[in-house]
């Protein structure tokens, strides 16, 4: 999960550099721009639950 | 007066530095400390090894990469060991800021990394952070890089601003701080709760965490005023505008963690309008210059609003064990920064589209930064653990990596200051 979850923030960054380059137009810019933030958001969340459940795991060891 | 500026910014190192061992149980303070001292020496050295030749500055030597008809310059191409920089031009400058601020931002991991990161590996760390993360993101922004380039190759006005290093030194350090926080996990005590609820673990001095509150503002005064003038030519005068809004941020971020702490738990919390006080500097930062006096209000009150309720989630939610707040203070607060400046900022040729670079920029940090220090701090991990063993952490950091605690005559018997 973790994996993918930076995998798909790499994604976003290169959504939202491709977007700069290759589309000149405002809208679409803005648009295709915000979407490659949102692959992002979607990586880090990914990127939080995989480290979320090791949490667990550590505190539910430490009750014993 | 820029010189002088620079001269300002070993005030923020102390503010920092006392936030950080107010933050932590006095088992642990003189470890804080000394690590804080530790990190600067090391980023300062590695930053003149070799951080300063790969940021480089504006119309220095760089490598280029050729997309399409364009080149976009990556990294800076100066010499090593400062040899060839012209102290007495804007590379000397350049060079002097640069070593300054990336001790700062070496500092920003500490604190989430508070009470169970050990000495050798945080100092390993911030080699790495010093000597390439923060002069790579550093020349992509101010060396005359991509992200400072698009302006005029894509028609984004000036390109991505970041006018006091709201996203290159302080989200770039908050990011750092996640992945820290991530790769350590948890201090032992934290979740230990049958309900999972996270223990209150306070700071052992306030004062501290306070006072370090206004050594912190003189130094920013500096970093605000000398990077404008040096990455985006302002005139010597806005300096007055810069510490005009500086503090403005600063006062209402405070006021709004107060408030938001106040409607929260009955009673306005220390420590964490501390951290929206800090919170309104860096978010400052992004454009300290160009923000008209009430933007600067809107910044600030935003960004200490932002920290307790980010704290919490990160706390509650996400289980994250931050104990000096750097990922809300600095990241996530870093981040509105530049969003604002996108927005709120009277930036030299900017136009309506100033809010895509910013958003380019904040792209950058979440999509290439995070990914790039979190992988270079789970490979250093793999060879250095960062953690401290469970005794040492039961222990204190103070006597078991430094011999002899901070007040040795605290004696403690108590398993832990925790609430249960």
């Amino acid at each position: 999960m973790k994996l993918a979850g930076f995998l798909l923030l790499l994604s976003g960054w290169m959504i939202a550099l491709t977007t700069i380059v290759l589309l000149p137009q405002a809208g679409s810019r803005a648009a295709f721009l915000l979407a490659g933030v949102a692959v992002e958001i979607v990586g880090l969340v990914l990127v939080f639950r995989g480290h979320t459940q090791p949490a667990h795991h550590q505190a539910r060891e430490e009750r014993g | 007066m820029t010189s002088f500026l620079i001269l300002l910014i070993p005030f923020a190192f102390a503010g920092l530095a006392l936030m950080n061992a107010g933050l932590v149980r006095s088992r642990n303070a003189a470890h804080t400390l000394m690590t804080t001292l530790t990190v600067a020496a090391v980023a300062v050295l590695a930053y003149v090894a070799c951080g300063f030749a790969w940021q480089g500055f504006s119309g220095g030597e760089a490598y280029g990469l050729t997309v399409g008809k364009q080149t976009w310059n990556w990294i800076g191409a100066e010499r090593f060991l400062l040899r060839g920089v012209d102290f007495d031009g804007v590379g000397g400058l350049a060079a002097g800021f640069g070593m300054f601020t990336a001790a700062l931002a070496a500092m920003i991991p500490l604190g989430a990394g508070a009470e169970r990161w050990r000495l050798g590996p945080a100092a390993a760390s911030t080699a790495v952070l010093a000597g390439f993360t923060v002069p790579l993101i550093a020349h992509w922004t101010w060396g005359g890089g991509f992200l400072a380039q698009f302006g005029k190759m894509y028609g984004l006005g000036p390109g991505f601003v970041d006018a006091g290093g709201a996203g290159v030194l302080q989200t770039t350090g908050g990011l750092t701080a996640l992945s820290v926080a991530w790769l350590l996990g948890p201090r032992r005590g934290k979740y230990s709760g049958q309900d999972r609820m996270p223990a209150a673990i306070p700071g052992h001095n306030v004062v501290f965490v306070l006072f370090g509150c206004l050594m912190a503002l003189i130094g920013w005064f500096g970093i605000n005023a000398a990077a404008a003038i040096l990455f985006y030519g302002a005139s010597p005068g806005r300096v007055v505008l810069v510490a005009i809004n500086t503090t403005l941020a600063a006062g209402s971020a405070l006021l709004g963690s107060a408030l938001v702490t106040r409607t929260r738990f009955g009673k306005p919390d220390a420590s964490l309008a501390a951290n929206g006080w800090t919170a309104g500097l860096v978010a400052s930062s992004a454009a300290a210059a160009f923000f008209p006096p009430a933007a600067a209000i809107i910044v600030g009150l935003v960004a200490g609003a932002l920290v307790p309720i980010s704290i919490e989630i990160l706390e509650l939610r996400l289980f994250l064990d931050d104990p000096g707040g750097a990922i809300s203070v600095h990241g996530i607060a870093g981040l509105w920064g530049l969003l604002a400046a996108g927005f709120l900022a009277r930036l030299p040729g900017a136009g309506d589209g100033q809010w895509l670079a910013q958003l380019a920029g904040i792209a950058t940090l979440l999509g290439c930064i995070l990914p790039l220090t979190y992988g270079i701090n789970a490979i250093l991990n793999r060879f250095l653990p960062f953690r401290v063993s469970l005794d040492g952490e039961r222990q204190g950091m103070d006597l078991h990596e430094l011999g002899a605690n901070a007040y040795p005559e605290l004696v403690t018997h108590l398993e832990d200051f925790t609430q249960r």
